[in-house]
């Protein structure tokens, strides 16, 4: 008895192992946050971009609509390929956008809005990085979708037509 | 009384430069235990990226708004999940990591037991 039980133990041993480490080989060691919705929406006060205002959130964000707030850059080259989504997305009514300008030069945001089109009501500037952390975000381009003051969907990463689909879903 | 005033001076400096040692000790205590989410295997306070830099400059915020480190903690956990704290608390994703440990000891301690005294 005691003499099968060591080969018996070994075997399952690397059977247990190899479970592990099959399992693990799927898996992708990129980690993405695990995307909270229904969270409240940070509160915050910030810079706007174009008039160089102060506004918070209260101000920017009312109840009973819908908005997007995009976190862009202009050194972001997938923000370029989004911009076009962003743009159509404007011309629905139902939404309200709002970006969040992440550690750009504000020459530069300015240039890149004049040349691709501005499809934000109004821009919040995020010099240092750490208002886009208050919402839980850690690279450019995210895109939030907000409905009274809770954060319904987000989105890691370029919006395509695939996304832009979903979103007018959403809001209708 | 000009040697009393250059003590004072003095001690004032002294105390001044240890109020922000104590701040900035602090701060890298916190950090060391916030996990960099874009870089891998780096602690927010070995890394310098500009999520890393933001994080940083976070934290001092939410200190001088009178946060305490767990209250910091919690905060982050909230917005990013239990990954980005290298010391995770006990729940039903992180009991495994917990538990086993403790019935490996547990299992090699039987085996101890059962071969060196009832042998005896």
């Amino acid at each position: 008895m005691k003499k099968k039980l060591i080969p018996y133990s070994i075997i399952l041993i690397f059977l247990i192992i190899f479970a592990v480490f099959y399992k693990s080989l799927k898996d992708t060691n990129i980690y993405t946050p695990e995307t909270k919705i229904n969270n409240d929406i940070p509160i915050f006060s910030a810079e706007l971009l174009l008039s160089n205002e102060n506004s918070n959130s209260t101000e920017i964000f009312e109840l009973d609509k819908f908005y997007l707030l995009n976190i862009w850059a202009s050194w972001c080259v997938p923000c370029r390929d989004e911009h076009p989504i962003l743009m159509s997305l404007s011309k629905n009514n139902k939404l309200i956008i709002i970006g969040m300008n992440y550690k750009d030069n504000k020459k530069n945001a300015k240039k890149f809005l004049d040349e691709l089109g501005n499809p934000y009501e109004k821009i919040i500037v995020d010099k240092n990085g750490t208002n886009s952390i208050e919402w839980g975000a850690f690279g450019v381009p995210e895109t939030f979708i907000i409905y009274n003051n809770k954060i319904i969907k987000k989105y890691i990463g370029p919006l395509n037509n695939e996304l832009l689909i979903e979103i007018q879903k959403i809001i209708k | 009384m000009k040697i009393f005033k250059n003590f004072v001076i003095i001690f004032l400096l002294m105390t001044i430069n240890n109020l922000n040692a104590n701040e900035n000790s602090e701060r890298n205590e916190i950090t060391k235990n916030l996990r960099c989410l874009i870089c891998q295997g780096q602690s927010v306070y070995d890394s310098d990226s500009d999520f890393a830099n933001s994080m940083k400059i976070l934290v001092d915020k939410k200190l001088d708004e009178g946060l305490s480190e767990k209250e910091i903690y919690i905060y982050f956990k909230e917005k990013y999940g239990d990954w980005i704290l290298y010391d995770p608390g006990l729940n039903k994703n992180t009991y495994l990591l917990w538990l086993l440990p403790i019935l490996i000891f547990l299992f090699g301690g039987a085996i101890i037991v059962k071969s060196f005294i009832f042998k005896k």
